[in-house]
């Protein structure tokens, strides 16, 4: 039960949690509700397989994750704070951006460029959103003591138009497998990461650092947020797995690898298999995974008209 | 915080505390560990720290500097590293490491933190008073009596080694073409059957082995019965069945 002072916080949640997917601490399989006049609906396009687990040490899961087949949307959160602000956090993030991109993404046609970014145009409604869930979370951990000093990794991906946009902040991660090929699609926002970068430790020497748990941006920790965004062509066939540090700092990437590769027919057993390894290596921290498989391409058909039409803007 | 101890063919003859975010140490005076040796250069050595890590590096000097032996220009310091610059040695104690042995609650410096720019240089100048701290190290004119203080210091709890007798996993195929055949478990996963009609992982844990079905419309059959969708733990000799395949499944010492 949360305590009393987290009330402002409940009717949060309950204001928009109304009707989108999600889950803290258990798998549930996404129903598509709500009403999406969107042309574009990924459905058929992804099978996506998420799980959370508290792993073996910790006493609360303080990461979360959600996903909407329709918009096509992952997202991963590891919340951090004392008590149970972690969790709170994470929450918050996750059902704020879902919940905004649901209804920005109402209202735009897929398939445009956004000039500015030379991204889909979705990738604006994604530095909108990570904006609102950073401002959500800010004024919580200011008003509610408790919360005070609260934040939040975040890493997320979203298709649209054989394209995938993936956003991330801290160090929770985002990989692909395609054919034989696996690799870590994002860079972490750490201390560590960034002594590596600077030549000051090798990636082994990495391994056995005290300091795997310093990151160096976070979200909801200050008023504003940078955000890494960035657009990535998508193929039929390709695996996405995003993860909490509770993986990628126990299950090394060979493994993670070999367990995609070998399971790649089942995905539910993949991501149970990948969050068993962590536990068997000790399950120091919550472990969380969205794996996403790309079944055929969903490129928006454009009409002649549609092209001059853009053209002439 | 992590401290070095200092001695001098197995004399211990004092430490320095690492409080500031950069220590230099060499043979001019203006270092922060002055060694007064000719084998020593001006500018001998650095140690950097960052949070709980502390990196060496020799700064060109002309002898070098070696870590447990061996020669080393960049190195992360691990609790109970070995300096050696000179005849001198330098023994690295992390106060993380004494922690983690003294109150068992490891558990605590992995939780996930921000680090921000004004935090950071907070970490590394905490203790104004500590200021521009210089050791002089000379060498001992009488008896110096050992530190008794140094050996009580824990050396580092050593590196989890696979236990004793740790046993392998291995498959024979009993039927079929590939009768005969071997195969060794000995990676984390290992996926056996035909695809589309019906494949089964074998996964490798620190407790034993567990064969899981992964797809297709046949189950894998262990001792005669079906293991359905669930993971089942293997024993020795367990004959598995999967799409008309006989194959025993046994353990032998790695």
């Amino acid at each position: 039960m949360r305590s009393q002072a987290f009330s402002a916080y409940d009717f949060f949640l309950k204001k928009i949690a109304c009707n989108i997917g999600f889950a803290q601490g258990v798998s549930v399989v996404i129903k598509g509700g709500g009403v999406c006049t969107r042309l574009m609906k990924l459905t058929d396009v992804l099978e996506v397989v998420r799980l959370t687990d508290i792993g073996r040490k910790r006493e609360h899961n303080e990461d979360a994750v959600a996903s909407d087949m329709e918009m096509g949307l992952v997202v991963l959160a590891d919340g951090m704070g004392g008590y149970k602000a972690g969790e709170v956090a994470s929450e918050i993030a996750v059902l704020t951006i879902v919940a905004e991109l649901k209804e920005s993404m109402l209202a735009l046609q897929p398939g445009q460029i956004d000039m500015a970014e030379g991204m889909q145009a979705e990738s604006r409604l994604i530095y909108d959103a990570v904006a609102k869930a950073n401002a959500s979370i800010y004024s919580v951990s200011q008003s509610q003591p408790q919360c005070a000093g609260m934040g939040t990794t975040l890493v997320m991906g979203l298709f649209t138009n054989d394209k995938l946009l993936v956003a991330h902040i801290g160090d929770s991660r985002m990989y692909r497998l395609r054919g034989a090929e696996f690799v870590q699609m994002t860079e972490d926002h750490s201390l560590l990461q960034e002594q590596i970068k600077s030549g000051l430790i090798t990636p082994e020497q990495a391994k056995l650092s005290a300091n795997k748990n310093l990151v160096t941006r976070a979200l909801g920790i200050d008023p504003e947020v940078e955000l890494e965004l960035h657009e990535y062509e998508v193929e039929a066939g390709d695996i996405y797995l995003l993860c909490s540090d509770g993986l990628s700092d126990l299950v090394e990437d060979a493994d993670i690898h070999l367990t995609l590769a070998t399971l790649s027919a089942n995905l539910e057993l993949a991501a149970n298999q990948l969050i068993q390894m962590a536990n068997d290596n000790g399950g120091k921290d919550n472990i969380s995974v969205i794996l996403a498989r790309v079944l055929k391409s969903y490129s928006v058909e454009r009409s002649w008209y549609d092209k001059l039409f853009d053209w002439l803007k | 915080m992590a401290k070095l101890i200092y001695s001098l063919e197995g004399a211990v003859l004092g430490d320095f505390t690492l409080d500031k975010e950069r220590i230099t140490i060499g043979r001019r005076a203006s270092n922060d560990i002055h060694i007064d040796n000719l084998a020593v250069s001006g500018e001998h050595a650095a140690i950097v720290c960052i949070g709980r890590d502390s990196f060496l590096e020799d700064l060109d000097s002309s002898n070098g500097t070696s870590v447990n032996g061996k020669a080393i220009k960049k190195h992360v310091l691990r609790n109970g590293d070995v300096i050696e610059i000179g005849k001198y040695q330098l023994k690295y104690v992390s106060e993380a490491a004494e922690n983690i042995v003294t109150s068992g609650s490891p558990e605590d410096f992995e939780k996930t933190m921000i680090i921000r720019p004004a935090a950071m240089k907070a970490m590394t100048t905490e203790d104004d008073a500590a200021k521009l701290q210089t050791t002089n190290i000379q060498p001992p004119v009488d008896n110096p009596t050992p530190d008794v203080q140094a050996a009580s210091i824990k050396p580092p709890p050593p590196p989890q080694a696979p236990a004793e007798g740790v046993l392998l996993g291995n498959v024979q195929v009993l039927s079929g073409p590939g009768m005969g055949k071997q195969l060794v478990l000995n990676k984390a996963l290992t996926t056996l059957g035909k695809p589309g009609v019906g494949v089964a992982v074998i996964t490798r844990r620190p407790h034993g082995y567990f064969i899981t079905h992964v797809q297709g419309q046949t189950y894998p059959v262990v001792n005669g019965n079906s293991v359905g969708a669930q993971a089942h733990e293997l024993n020795d000799h367990d004959v598995i069945e999967l799409v008309g395949v006989k194959m025993e499944f046994f353990l032998t010492k790695a």
